[in-house]
């Protein structure tokens, strides 16, 4: 009974994360605004950033990971494979995440010393889905942490945790 | 034999304590590096600025990691991991005879798994904003900053190789650590069969 809610509780764990993973993926790629100023015009897609593609494609390799492994059948053998690939999987979403991070940053508060001057002003709702897209991925990688860990515990003898 | 050491001696010197030992050397080396190289880096440099007249105004501008939020992540969890590292190692040498009992292993196979990700997720944004530093980005019109902070970029590019190194070092410290935790738990479920009926 314990194991049964056990596997319906990561079940349900990991079509959050796949559910999250798919949401940063989508939001981040439909974010695009035109915006134009005197007789210039401007667009800001995700593909002008070099985060934002790997960002995208990340959360596209972790939807499609999760979406696989919700099919799993309990008895296989492809289980201790699942811990390494979590790990994985946990390192490209921590990898991914801090990329945009740090160049969304970059764009909503520029940089004095290297003279870059910040875009949000110029276009505030592609800043906005960005953000978005941010925080979905946050807790996408949220949830991968507890997947590893349930993972590495269902494979390695649950019998450890409860020797004295 | 080989499992008992593991458990009871604390390890001894079998092969995989070896290996062990080794890989966190190495990994403590190459993340300490790159915590230390970028942490050091400024660049302080006199350029033109205008001309009035015929006397050039200069301007001195330094080139910190300071100013970059993610340098100072950077530097800041690569120094986390060379800390836990050092911390694994003095753990892994001065406790050869303690048992370990339940819960240790599985904490420094949880704790060398976090720490992987923690450095991939460091190493990882520091060279994607260093590569805008190199190559500039059109789009939002943010110009390089490489031409003209040659050292500057240079140092950077030799952390953020050592931190590179250290994210697969620490992968495979990872790797290492859970087969020690599964070699320790099928002596143990090999026992309780034995045991109980």
């Amino acid at each position: 009974m314990v194991k049964l809610t056990k596997r319906i509780g990561a079940l349900v764990l990991r079509l959050v994360a796949f559910g999250a993973a798919l949401a940063a993926l989508i939001v981040m790629v439909t974010s695009r605004e035109r915006a134009s100023f005197f007789a210039v015009s401007l667009e800001a897609k995700y593909t002008d950033m070099a985060a934002f593609k790997y960002f995208v494609i990340a959360n596209a390799v972790v939807s499609v990971y999760s979406f696989l492994v919700m099919f799993l059948p309990k008895e296989s053998l492809l289980w201790k494979f699942v811990v390494v690939l979590d790990l994985v999987m946990t390192m490209l979403l921590t990898s991914s995440l801090s990329a945009a991070l740090a160049v969304a940053q970059v764009g909503k508060k520029g940089n004095a010393n290297a003279g870059w001057l910040p875009i949000c002003g110029q276009v505030p709702k592609f800043c906005d889905q960005v953000t978005g897209a941010l925080i979905a991925g946050f807790v996408a990688l949220v949830l991968y942490v507890l997947l590893l860990l349930y993972s590495l515990h269902s494979v390695v003898d649950p019998f450890l945790l409860q020797k004295s | 034999m080989p499992r008992e050491k593991i458990l009871f001696a604390g390890g001894g010197t079998t092969k995989s304590w070896k290996l062990l030992l080794g890989l966190r050397i190495l990994a403590f080396i190459a993340t300490f590096a790159a915590a230390i190289v970028m942490g050091l880096n400024k660049e302080t440099k006199t350029l033109v600025v205008a001309t009035i007249g015929t006397i050039p105004v200069k301007a001195t501008l330094t080139a910190n990691f300071q100013d970059t939020p993610a340098f100072v992540f950077f530097v800041i969890a690569n120094a986390m991991v060379s800390f836990h590292n050092l911390l694994m190692i003095a753990l892994q040498i001065f406790s050869r005879k303690v048992e370990y009992k339940g819960f240790r292993l599985l904490s420094v196979a949880i704790l060398d798994m976090l720490n992987a990700t923690l450095v991939s997720a460091a190493a990882n944004g520091a060279v994607f904003i260093a590569e805008l530093g190199k190559n500039g980005n059109k789009h939002a019109k943010w110009n390089k900053v490489c031409d003209r902070f040659s050292v500057y970029c240079d140092h950077g590019r030799g952390a953020l190789i050592a931190a590179f190194s250290g994210v697969i070092l620490m992968i495979l410290v990872s790797a290492v650590s859970i087969s020690r935790l599964s070699i320790n738990s099928n002596k143990f479920s090999t026992a309780a069969a034995v045991a109980s009926p």
